[in-house]
Protein backbone atom coordinates (compact mmCIF):
# COMPACT_ATOMS: atom_id res chain seq x y z
CA UNK A 1 0.00 0.00 0.00
CA UNK A 2 3.05 2.65 0.62
CA UNK A 3 4.29 1.69 -1.84
CA UNK A 4 1.55 2.86 -4.22
CA UNK A 5 1.06 6.43 -2.41
CA UNK A 6 4.75 6.79 -3.40
CA UNK A 7 4.13 6.05 -7.12
CA UNK A 8 1.13 7.97 -6.86
CA UNK A 9 2.22 10.80 -4.91
CA UNK A 10 5.80 10.81 -6.84
CA UNK A 11 4.16 10.51 -10.30
CA UNK A 12 1.98 13.87 -9.36
CA UNK A 13 4.83 16.20 -8.13
CA UNK A 14 7.87 15.04 -8.46
CA UNK A 15 7.81 13.20 -12.10
CA UNK A 16 5.14 15.66 -13.55
CA UNK A 17 4.40 14.86 -16.73
CA UNK A 18 4.63 18.77 -17.90
CA UNK A 19 7.51 20.21 -15.78
CA UNK A 20 9.81 17.30 -15.37
CA UNK A 21 9.40 16.03 -19.15
CA UNK A 22 7.63 18.41 -21.50
CA UNK A 23 4.95 15.93 -22.38
CA UNK A 24 1.97 17.16 -23.72
CA UNK A 25 3.26 20.28 -24.30
CA UNK A 26 1.58 20.95 -27.35
CA UNK A 27 -1.82 20.30 -26.36
CA UNK A 28 -0.93 22.26 -23.12
CA UNK A 29 -0.12 25.52 -24.99
CA UNK A 30 -2.23 25.53 -27.35
CA UNK A 31 -5.49 24.91 -24.96
CA UNK A 32 -4.48 26.86 -22.45
CA UNK A 33 -6.25 30.12 -23.00
CA UNK A 34 -9.85 29.31 -20.62
CA UNK A 35 -9.78 27.61 -17.35
CA UNK A 36 -13.16 25.80 -18.57
CA UNK A 37 -11.30 23.97 -21.49
CA UNK A 38 -8.81 23.33 -20.01
CA UNK A 39 -10.51 21.69 -17.41
CA UNK A 40 -12.07 19.51 -19.96
CA UNK A 41 -8.61 18.73 -21.51
CA UNK A 42 -7.41 17.87 -18.19
CA UNK A 43 -10.55 15.29 -17.10
CA UNK A 44 -10.36 13.54 -20.56
CA UNK A 45 -6.36 13.14 -19.99
CA UNK A 46 -6.83 11.38 -16.75
CA UNK A 47 -9.10 9.32 -17.92
CA UNK A 48 -7.31 8.34 -21.21
CA UNK A 49 -4.18 7.71 -19.06
CA UNK A 50 -5.80 5.39 -16.38
CA UNK A 51 -7.19 3.38 -19.05
CA UNK A 52 -4.74 3.00 -21.66
CA UNK A 53 -1.51 2.49 -18.83
CA UNK A 54 -3.49 -1.20 -17.26
CA UNK A 55 -3.97 -2.58 -21.11
CA UNK A 56 -0.60 -1.47 -22.03
CA UNK A 57 1.01 -3.07 -19.42
CA UNK A 58 -0.86 -5.85 -19.82
CA UNK A 59 0.48 -5.92 -22.98
CA UNK A 60 3.72 -5.00 -22.58
CA UNK A 61 4.37 -8.09 -19.63
CA UNK A 62 2.25 -10.68 -21.91
CA UNK A 63 2.89 -10.06 -25.17
CA UNK A 64 5.54 -7.74 -25.95
CA UNK A 65 8.51 -8.77 -23.72
CA UNK A 66 11.52 -10.58 -23.86
CA UNK A 67 10.46 -14.31 -23.40
CA UNK A 68 6.80 -12.94 -22.29
CA UNK A 69 4.87 -15.50 -24.93
CA UNK A 70 6.35 -18.02 -22.57
CA UNK A 71 2.23 -18.79 -21.64
CA UNK A 72 1.51 -19.72 -24.88
CA UNK A 73 3.95 -23.14 -24.72
CA UNK A 74 7.79 -23.69 -24.59
CA UNK A 75 8.25 -23.05 -28.30
CA UNK A 76 7.45 -18.89 -27.66
CA UNK A 77 9.63 -18.35 -24.75
CA UNK A 78 12.49 -17.34 -26.70
CA UNK A 79 10.26 -14.49 -28.65
CA UNK A 80 11.73 -11.41 -27.96
CA UNK A 81 8.71 -8.69 -29.57
CA UNK A 82 9.66 -5.67 -27.53
CA UNK A 83 10.70 -3.73 -31.13
CA UNK A 84 6.71 -3.58 -31.47
CA UNK A 85 6.29 -1.90 -28.68
CA UNK A 86 5.58 1.48 -30.14
CA UNK A 87 3.51 0.61 -33.29
CA UNK A 88 1.63 -2.01 -30.30
CA UNK A 89 1.12 1.31 -28.02
CA UNK A 90 0.02 3.68 -30.42
CA UNK A 91 -2.72 1.27 -31.96
CA UNK A 92 -3.68 0.47 -28.21
CA UNK A 93 -4.09 4.41 -27.51
CA UNK A 94 -6.01 5.14 -30.50
CA UNK A 95 -8.52 2.40 -30.21
CA UNK A 96 -9.16 3.03 -26.77
CA UNK A 97 -9.74 6.79 -27.33
CA UNK A 98 -12.35 5.82 -30.03
CA UNK A 99 -13.67 3.37 -27.42
CA UNK A 100 -13.25 5.58 -24.79
CA UNK A 101 -15.34 8.56 -27.27
CA UNK A 102 -18.38 6.02 -28.01
CA UNK A 103 -18.69 4.80 -24.25
CA UNK A 104 -18.90 8.45 -23.28
CA UNK A 105 -21.10 9.41 -25.91
CA UNK A 106 -23.56 6.91 -25.17
CA UNK A 107 -23.66 6.72 -21.22
CA UNK A 108 -22.65 10.62 -19.94
CA UNK A 109 -23.70 13.04 -23.03
CA UNK A 110 -23.16 15.81 -20.50
CA UNK A 111 -19.29 14.70 -19.91
CA UNK A 112 -19.17 13.97 -23.87
CA UNK A 113 -20.74 17.86 -24.44
CA UNK A 114 -18.07 19.03 -22.09
CA UNK A 115 -15.08 16.70 -23.17
CA UNK A 116 -16.35 17.36 -27.26
CA UNK A 117 -13.29 17.34 -29.22
CA UNK A 118 -10.85 17.23 -27.09
CA UNK A 119 -11.08 13.38 -26.83
CA UNK A 120 -9.91 12.38 -30.28
CA UNK A 121 -7.30 15.12 -29.95
CA UNK A 122 -5.53 12.67 -26.82
CA UNK A 123 -4.97 10.16 -29.14
CA UNK A 124 -1.62 12.51 -30.49
CA UNK A 125 -0.71 13.82 -26.45
CA UNK A 126 2.66 13.18 -26.11
CA UNK A 127 1.37 12.72 -22.74
CA UNK A 128 -0.17 9.32 -22.63
CA UNK A 129 2.78 7.46 -25.02
CA UNK A 130 5.39 9.32 -22.68
CA UNK A 131 3.31 7.11 -19.73
CA UNK A 132 2.94 4.33 -21.20
CA UNK A 133 6.77 4.46 -22.56
CA UNK A 134 7.82 5.31 -18.92
CA UNK A 135 5.49 2.50 -17.84
CA UNK A 136 7.82 0.20 -19.64
CA UNK A 137 11.26 1.41 -18.47
CA UNK A 138 9.95 1.46 -15.06
CA UNK A 139 8.94 -2.09 -14.80
CA UNK A 140 5.95 -2.12 -12.03
CA UNK A 141 5.18 -5.26 -10.23
CA UNK A 142 1.24 -5.79 -10.73
CA UNK A 143 -1.51 -4.08 -13.20
CA UNK A 144 -2.34 -2.28 -9.96
CA UNK A 145 0.83 0.34 -9.84
CA UNK A 146 0.69 0.90 -13.58
CA UNK A 147 -3.06 1.97 -13.35
CA UNK A 148 -1.89 4.92 -10.22
CA UNK A 149 0.97 5.85 -12.41
CA UNK A 150 -1.56 6.56 -14.95
CA UNK A 151 -3.84 7.96 -13.05
CA UNK A 152 -1.04 10.55 -10.87
CA UNK A 153 0.60 11.50 -14.38
CA UNK A 154 -2.79 12.35 -15.43
CA UNK A 155 -3.81 14.33 -12.27
CA UNK A 156 -0.23 15.85 -12.66
CA UNK A 157 -1.03 17.38 -15.85
CA UNK A 158 -4.31 18.23 -15.10
CA UNK A 159 -2.93 20.27 -12.08
CA UNK A 160 -0.24 22.18 -14.71
CA UNK A 161 -2.88 23.04 -17.60
CA UNK A 162 -5.22 24.41 -15.14
CA UNK A 163 -2.21 26.62 -13.17
CA UNK A 164 -1.21 28.06 -16.54
CA UNK A 165 -4.64 28.72 -17.95
CA UNK A 166 -5.31 30.60 -14.89
CA UNK A 167 -2.76 32.61 -14.73
CA UNK A 168 -2.97 33.51 -18.49
CA UNK A 169 -6.38 34.29 -17.99
CA UNK A 170 -5.31 36.94 -15.24
CA UNK A 171 -2.03 37.99 -17.58
CA UNK A 172 -4.92 39.19 -20.27
CA UNK A 173 -4.49 42.26 -18.22
CA UNK A 174 -1.22 43.02 -17.57
CA UNK A 175 1.27 44.84 -19.96
CA UNK A 176 3.25 42.43 -21.67
CA UNK A 177 6.22 43.70 -24.05
CA UNK A 178 4.48 43.29 -27.92
CA UNK A 179 6.85 40.39 -28.91
CA UNK A 180 6.36 38.67 -25.88
CA UNK A 181 2.58 38.25 -26.04
CA UNK A 182 0.71 35.08 -26.39
CA UNK A 183 3.25 32.04 -26.85
CA UNK A 184 7.06 34.04 -25.87
CA UNK A 185 5.37 34.90 -21.92
CA UNK A 186 3.47 31.07 -22.59
CA UNK A 187 6.91 29.54 -22.11
CA UNK A 188 8.46 31.85 -19.89
CA UNK A 189 5.64 31.25 -17.28
CA UNK A 190 5.79 27.41 -17.42
CA UNK A 191 9.32 27.52 -16.88
CA UNK A 192 8.91 29.86 -13.76
CA UNK A 193 5.92 27.12 -12.65
CA UNK A 194 8.70 23.85 -13.64
CA UNK A 195 10.85 25.74 -10.92
CA UNK A 196 8.45 25.51 -8.08
CA UNK A 197 8.08 22.19 -8.77
CA UNK A 198 11.34 21.26 -8.81
CA UNK A 199 10.87 22.23 -5.35
CA UNK A 200 8.88 19.02 -4.95
CA UNK A 201 12.25 16.74 -6.21
CA UNK A 202 14.12 17.37 -2.69
CA UNK A 203 11.05 14.68 -1.05
CA UNK A 204 12.83 11.53 -0.32
CA UNK A 205 9.87 8.93 -0.91
CA UNK B 1 1.23 16.45 -65.89
CA UNK B 2 1.14 18.97 -68.36
CA UNK B 3 3.78 21.62 -67.58
CA UNK B 4 6.48 19.96 -65.52
CA UNK B 5 7.38 22.22 -62.98
CA UNK B 6 11.24 22.23 -61.93
CA UNK B 7 12.47 20.22 -59.24
CA UNK B 8 14.07 23.42 -57.74
CA UNK B 9 12.03 26.15 -58.11
CA UNK B 10 11.83 29.07 -56.28
CA UNK B 11 8.76 27.89 -55.20
CA UNK B 12 9.72 24.75 -53.93
CA UNK B 13 12.55 26.20 -52.36
CA UNK B 14 10.49 28.80 -50.39
CA UNK B 15 8.97 25.40 -49.01
CA UNK B 16 12.36 24.42 -47.33
CA UNK B 17 13.35 27.64 -46.41
CA UNK B 18 10.06 29.17 -44.52
CA UNK B 19 9.96 26.75 -41.85
CA UNK B 20 13.53 27.95 -40.68
CA UNK B 21 12.50 31.70 -40.07
CA UNK B 22 8.94 33.13 -40.11
CA UNK B 23 6.87 29.97 -40.17
CA UNK B 24 9.48 28.06 -37.69
CA UNK B 25 7.47 24.64 -36.32
CA UNK B 26 8.31 25.30 -33.13
CA UNK B 27 8.33 28.90 -32.13
CA UNK B 28 5.61 30.10 -35.02
CA UNK B 29 3.07 26.93 -35.50
CA UNK B 30 3.43 25.75 -31.94
CA UNK B 31 4.02 22.53 -33.13
CA UNK B 32 6.57 19.64 -31.73
CA UNK B 33 7.48 20.94 -28.45
CA UNK B 34 6.75 18.24 -26.11
CA UNK B 35 10.24 16.41 -26.86
CA UNK B 36 12.16 19.04 -28.22
CA UNK B 37 12.77 20.79 -24.99
CA UNK B 38 13.80 17.19 -23.08
CA UNK B 39 16.52 16.46 -25.02
CA UNK B 40 18.59 19.70 -25.27
CA UNK B 41 20.47 19.78 -22.36
CA UNK B 42 23.54 18.57 -24.57
CA UNK B 43 24.43 19.48 -27.85
CA UNK B 44 25.12 15.88 -29.02
CA UNK B 45 21.45 14.50 -28.27
CA UNK B 46 19.83 17.64 -29.34
CA UNK B 47 21.88 16.51 -33.38
CA UNK B 48 20.68 13.29 -33.01
CA UNK B 49 17.29 13.68 -32.54
CA UNK B 50 17.00 16.46 -34.85
CA UNK B 51 18.17 14.20 -37.26
CA UNK B 52 15.88 11.30 -36.50
CA UNK B 53 12.97 13.93 -36.60
CA UNK B 54 14.26 15.40 -40.31
CA UNK B 55 14.30 11.67 -41.38
CA UNK B 56 11.16 11.01 -39.81
CA UNK B 57 9.00 13.87 -41.56
CA UNK B 58 10.56 14.27 -44.86
CA UNK B 59 9.79 10.41 -45.39
CA UNK B 60 6.39 10.35 -43.72
CA UNK B 61 5.28 13.57 -45.67
CA UNK B 62 6.19 11.44 -48.82
CA UNK B 63 4.55 8.15 -48.15
CA UNK B 64 1.50 10.03 -47.30
CA UNK B 65 1.24 12.00 -50.10
CA UNK B 66 1.91 9.02 -52.35
CA UNK B 67 -1.17 7.58 -50.69
CA UNK B 68 -3.73 10.53 -50.01
CA UNK B 69 -5.78 9.59 -53.22
CA UNK B 70 -6.26 6.18 -51.42
CA UNK B 71 -6.61 6.70 -47.93
CA UNK B 72 -10.13 6.89 -46.58
CA UNK B 73 -11.09 10.35 -44.72
CA UNK B 74 -12.50 8.49 -41.47
CA UNK B 75 -9.51 6.76 -40.92
CA UNK B 76 -7.13 8.85 -42.14
CA UNK B 77 -5.49 9.30 -37.91
CA UNK B 78 -5.00 5.89 -37.59
CA UNK B 79 -3.13 5.14 -41.37
CA UNK B 80 -1.05 8.43 -40.35
CA UNK B 81 -0.01 6.92 -37.09
CA UNK B 82 1.01 3.21 -38.47
CA UNK B 83 3.65 5.25 -40.91
CA UNK B 84 4.72 7.19 -38.40
CA UNK B 85 5.25 4.63 -35.83
CA UNK B 86 7.25 2.24 -38.77
CA UNK B 87 9.47 4.66 -39.67
CA UNK B 88 10.21 5.49 -35.91
CA UNK B 89 10.50 1.63 -35.04
CA UNK B 90 13.04 1.87 -37.78
CA UNK B 91 15.20 4.78 -36.75
CA UNK B 92 15.28 3.66 -33.06
CA UNK B 93 16.87 0.20 -34.19
CA UNK B 94 19.21 2.41 -36.11
CA UNK B 95 19.97 4.55 -33.55
CA UNK B 96 20.21 1.39 -30.85
CA UNK B 97 22.70 -0.35 -33.55
CA UNK B 98 25.03 2.27 -34.16
CA UNK B 99 24.73 5.07 -31.33
CA UNK B 100 23.70 3.28 -28.07
CA UNK B 101 25.07 5.44 -25.57
CA UNK B 102 22.64 8.77 -27.37
CA UNK B 103 19.99 6.26 -27.80
CA UNK B 104 20.53 5.43 -24.01
CA UNK B 105 20.50 9.24 -23.24
CA UNK B 106 17.13 10.29 -25.38
CA UNK B 107 15.38 6.90 -23.99
CA UNK B 108 11.75 7.70 -24.52
CA UNK B 109 11.95 10.39 -26.54
CA UNK B 110 13.12 8.57 -29.93
CA UNK B 111 9.48 6.49 -29.32
CA UNK B 112 7.66 10.03 -28.51
CA UNK B 113 8.24 11.26 -32.25
CA UNK B 114 5.54 9.43 -33.02
CA UNK B 115 3.19 11.71 -31.26
CA UNK B 116 5.62 14.72 -32.11
CA UNK B 117 2.92 17.66 -33.58
CA UNK B 118 5.32 18.30 -36.18
CA UNK B 119 4.87 15.35 -38.00
CA UNK B 120 0.72 15.24 -37.78
CA UNK B 121 0.56 18.55 -38.19
CA UNK B 122 2.57 18.47 -41.03
CA UNK B 123 0.68 15.51 -42.31
CA UNK B 124 -2.61 17.25 -41.91
CA UNK B 125 -1.44 20.81 -43.09
CA UNK B 126 0.45 19.39 -45.96
CA UNK B 127 0.86 16.11 -47.60
CA UNK B 128 -2.81 15.28 -47.76
CA UNK B 129 -3.46 18.12 -50.20
CA UNK B 130 0.06 18.32 -51.97
CA UNK B 131 1.66 16.15 -54.55
CA UNK B 132 4.82 13.69 -53.01
CA UNK B 133 7.92 16.10 -54.19
CA UNK B 134 6.90 18.90 -52.30
CA UNK B 135 5.59 17.43 -49.65
CA UNK B 136 9.12 15.86 -49.19
CA UNK B 137 10.61 19.31 -49.25
CA UNK B 138 8.07 20.51 -46.87
CA UNK B 139 9.31 17.91 -44.41
CA UNK B 140 12.81 18.56 -44.70
CA UNK B 141 11.96 21.84 -44.39
CA UNK B 142 10.09 21.41 -41.25
CA UNK B 143 12.38 19.27 -39.73
CA UNK B 144 15.29 21.51 -40.37
CA UNK B 145 13.42 24.23 -38.60
CA UNK B 146 12.91 22.26 -35.59
CA UNK B 147 16.29 21.09 -35.31
CA UNK B 148 17.60 24.79 -35.65
CA UNK B 149 15.82 26.04 -32.81
CA UNK B 150 16.49 22.34 -30.68
CA UNK B 151 20.37 23.04 -31.67
CA UNK B 152 20.39 26.69 -30.64
CA UNK B 153 18.93 26.07 -27.70
CA UNK B 154 21.25 23.08 -26.60
CA UNK B 155 24.13 25.03 -27.53
CA UNK B 156 23.36 27.77 -25.19
CA UNK B 157 22.20 24.81 -22.63
CA UNK B 158 25.50 23.56 -23.16
CA UNK B 159 27.33 26.22 -23.24
CA UNK B 160 26.49 28.11 -19.74
CA UNK B 161 25.16 25.01 -17.77
CA UNK B 162 28.63 22.75 -18.44
CA UNK B 163 30.64 24.80 -19.66
CA UNK B 164 31.04 22.84 -22.75
CA UNK B 165 30.54 22.81 -26.47
CA UNK B 166 30.02 18.99 -27.88
CA UNK B 167 31.87 17.65 -24.91
CA UNK B 168 34.42 19.62 -25.19
CA UNK B 169 34.79 21.65 -22.03
CA UNK B 170 36.13 25.10 -23.01
CA UNK B 171 35.74 26.37 -19.56
CA UNK B 172 38.07 24.46 -17.78
CA UNK B 173 40.48 24.90 -20.89
CA UNK B 174 40.72 28.40 -20.65
CA UNK B 175 40.77 28.52 -16.95
CA UNK B 176 37.97 30.49 -16.93
CA UNK B 177 37.17 28.99 -12.83
CA UNK B 178 40.17 30.77 -11.77
CA UNK B 179 38.57 34.27 -12.75
CA UNK B 180 35.78 33.14 -10.25
CA UNK B 181 33.78 31.58 -13.42
CA UNK B 182 30.98 28.99 -12.43
CA UNK B 183 28.83 27.07 -14.68
CA UNK B 184 25.35 27.90 -14.08
CA UNK B 185 23.44 24.11 -12.75
CA UNK B 186 20.16 26.16 -13.55
CA UNK B 187 20.81 25.89 -17.25
CA UNK B 188 21.28 21.71 -16.98
CA UNK B 189 17.35 21.72 -15.59
CA UNK B 190 14.60 21.64 -16.76
CA UNK B 191 12.66 24.78 -16.44
CA UNK B 192 15.53 26.91 -18.48
CA UNK B 193 14.71 25.18 -21.53
CA UNK B 194 11.15 26.53 -21.59
CA UNK B 195 12.97 30.01 -20.95
CA UNK B 196 14.97 29.56 -23.44
CA UNK B 197 12.95 28.91 -26.14
CA UNK B 198 10.59 32.02 -24.40
CA UNK B 199 13.74 34.32 -24.72
CA UNK B 200 14.21 32.75 -28.19
CA UNK B 201 10.57 33.61 -29.47
CA UNK B 202 11.02 37.41 -28.08
CA UNK B 203 13.82 38.01 -29.83
CA UNK B 204 12.68 36.28 -32.84
CA UNK B 205 9.48 38.25 -33.03
CA UNK B 206 11.20 41.37 -32.06
CA UNK B 207 12.89 40.67 -35.77
CA UNK B 208 10.23 39.82 -37.41
CA UNK B 209 6.95 41.98 -35.85
CA UNK B 210 4.05 40.52 -38.30
CA UNK B 211 4.31 37.84 -36.18
CA UNK B 212 3.30 39.19 -32.69
CA UNK B 213 0.21 38.19 -31.35
CA UNK B 214 -2.47 39.82 -29.92
CA UNK B 215 -3.03 39.21 -26.04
Amino acid sequence: MENVINIFVKSIFIENMVFAYFLGMCSYLAVSKSVKTATGLGLAVIFVLGITLPVNYLLENFVLKDGALAWLGPQFATLDLSFLSFIMFIAVIASMVQLVEMVVEKFAPTLYANLGIFLPLIAVNCAILGGSLFMQQKQFINVGEATVYGLGSGLGWFLAIIGIAAIREKTKYSNIPAPLRGLGIAFIITGLMGMAFMGFSGIKL
Amino acid sequence: MSERERLFSSKNMELLKNPLGSSNPITVQVLGICSALAVTAQIKPAVVMSISVIIVTALANLIISLLRNTIPNRIRIIVQLVVIASLVIIVDQVLKAFVYDVSKQLSVFVGLIITNCIIMGRLEAFALANKPWPSFLDGLGNGAGYGLILIIVAFFRELLGSGSILGYNIVEKLNLEKLGYENNGLMVLSPMALITVGIIIWIHRSRNRSLIENN
